[in-house]
């Protein structure tokens, strides 16, 4: 004989009326968990669109192209002991246009750069222009390892271990003429291999120069490497320019072309915007950006600011080269 | 019976707070970037346009296309445009500038981008303090409207101060630009339609 369960009290009993309404209930909850994961993926969405998570970083590994290559001490004088920015700051906060245009882009997109061969085309007011194999161009000098300041004209800096050769050798080296007035350098021109180049966001290749006597000057080096390796292609590879006492604009990467000319060459940061990047660059905290003020940075990899110096603290080196120009109206 | 649609706007203040989970746990987890200060103004600065221009657009949706439920969301949209300012601008003035008034100051008085973007923060408090129903009947209506239709001036503000903030990457800014303009000539084609059906009605009765 089965025994019949015991009924549940009535009180325990739910009520017809919640009993109806558990589907309408259910399909409410339905619509709020649908309707919140649609707007919230929506905004998170059209916030990835911005925002620089940073890419992974892989240590390179495998044979340095400059293994074996002669290495140089470097002047005493030029040395800073402040803090290196870490090698992975360094290599994803980078400015390159031509690898995209947020600070992320250009580490995940360096792959397409291929530095070898690289051929440097020398010409202008020298002896003897032509085209240089980088290698060849390498084996000229001994490489140095320079610890620089980098300031960049956003108000950020970094402090970077660079491995290069002066740019001022390499001029000595091309026996100018006497009509040699400036240096002008040029980044390879290929949109297959630097894709950003296929937007104009700024006139294509990119060009920057400097006064003669600032391309001579011991401080200005020609990179090709950071941190003991041959530079990734983010940073410039494999060959670029570094002024530690100027704006990090001036710093052209993936140079394939030296010109010693007569005439101010046309730059491109100054071509785009004249009002906003000078063809000095200098870093001056008493010149302000016309959006932002140049008087503090964020150094990368600290918290808060920290006062910007003037020649970003290579005044006693540099500032004589510009005795008698207006840096205000020269900035 | 609940009432209908008693579940958006619980949905719209839930998904709203995903971009500040995801804010967090980047912060937490250290995937900012090298920069976190300027990401996390980024990213506020961006989210702020973004629930302004979703405020800003509830009204145009009604116009267009007859739906009531953006009215219902327009208010805690717009108070999300609201906080996510204060919250920028809080990064701006506690991590960035470490509270030095001075340097504050300058920017404000001295930098357009800076000036701009402050101007379209306080546009927004007048309307944020006058969001309740309460301040909407002591204003009444009329007056109401008028005071918020600051939320668009709000809204060119923030295109201008994001415009200037880039450097040649201009295509983004513009993009918000395009939207809140189209937003705005909705607007306006319905007033003007309303104005003309109006005289048009005006002009039967005196006939």
């Amino acid at each position: 004989m089965k025994l019949r369960p015991k009924e549940p009290p009535s009180s325990e009993l739910t009520s017809e009326k919640l009993y109806l309404r558990r589907r309408e209930w259910l399909k409410q909850a339905g619509l709020l968990v649908g309707a919140s994961a649609v707007w919230g993926g929506s905004l998170v969405a059209l916030m990835s669109r911005g925002a620089a998570t940073p890419p992974d970083v892989e240590l390179p590994v495998g044979p340095d192209p400059l293994a074996g290559r002669a290495r140089a001490e470097p002047p005493a004088d030029f040395d800073t002991d402040e803090p290196r920015t870490p090698f992975e700051k360094v290599t994803t906060h980078n400015n390159y246009y031509e690898l995209g245009l947020r600070k992320t882009d250009p580490a995940r997109n360096a792959g397409s750069l291929r530095v070898r061969p690289w051929t440097l085309e020398v010409g202008g007011e020298l002896a003897h222009p032509r085209r240089l194999d980088l290698d060849e161009v390498l084996g000229w000098f001994a490489l140095e390892e320079r610890v620089y300041r980098m300031r960049c004209v956003e108000a950020w800096s970094m402090v970077i271990p660079w491995l290069g050769f002066p740019l001022g050798a390499l001029v000595k080296r091309l026996e100018p003429t006497s009509r040699a007035r400036y240096v002008e350098l040029t980044t390879l021109m290929d949109p297959e291999q630097l894709p950003g180049q296929r937007d104009d966001v700024l006139p294509w290749p990119y060009v920057e120069a400097l006064r003669i006597d600032e391309a001579m000057h011991p401080l200005t080096l020609l990179a090709v490497g950071l941190y003991g390796r041959a530079l990734p292609g983010q940073n410039g590879a494999p060959l670029r320019l570094v002024v530690p006492w100027k704006y990090g604009f001036k710093g052209v990467k993936s140079i394939v072309r030296l010109r010693l000319v007569e005439e101010r060459p046309r730059t491109t940061w100054n071509e785009a915007a004249p009002d906003e990047y000078g063809f000095f660059a200098n870093v001056n905290p008493a010149v302000d950006h016309p959006r932002w003020s140049q008087a503090s940075e964020r150094r990368i990899g600290e918290s808060g600011r920290r006062p910007t110096l003037p020649f970003n603290g290579y005044a006693e080196h540099v500032a004589s080269l510009y005795a008698d120009l207006d840096l205000r109206r020269h900035f | 019976m609940a009432s209908p649609r008693s579940w958006l706007e619980p949905a719209v203040v839930a998904g709203s707070l995903a971009p500040f989970v995801l804010l967090g746990a980047r912060a937490l987890g250290g995937t900012l970037g090298a920069d976190p200060v300027a990401e996390l103004l980024n990213q506020l600065g961006l989210l702020t346009l973004v629930f302004l221009v979703a405020s800003l657009a509830c009204t145009p949706l009604k116009i267009l296309l007859g739906w009531k439920w953006p009215i219902a969301v327009r208010r805690t949209l717009g108070l999300f445009a609201f906080f996510t300012a204060c919250a920028h601008f809080l990064v701006y003035l506690v991590l960035d500038r470490e509270l030095a008034l001075g340097a504050v100051v300058a920017d404000v008085t001295e930098r357009p981008f800076v000036t701009v973007g402050f101007a379209a923060l306080v546009v927004l408090v007048p309307l944020a303090v006058t969001s309740t129903k309460r301040a909407l009947q002591r204003l009444g209506p009329r007056r109401w409207r008028w005071l918020h239709r600051l939320a668009y001036v709000a809204g060119v503000l923030g295109v201008v101060h994001y415009f200037i903030r880039v450097k040649k990457d201009t295509t983004e800014p513009l993009v918000y630009g395009a939207v809140l303009a189209l937003l705005f000539a909705v607007r306006i084609g319905d007033a003007v339609h309303k104005q003309l059906r109006r005289s048009a009605a005006r002009r039967r009765t005196l006939s």
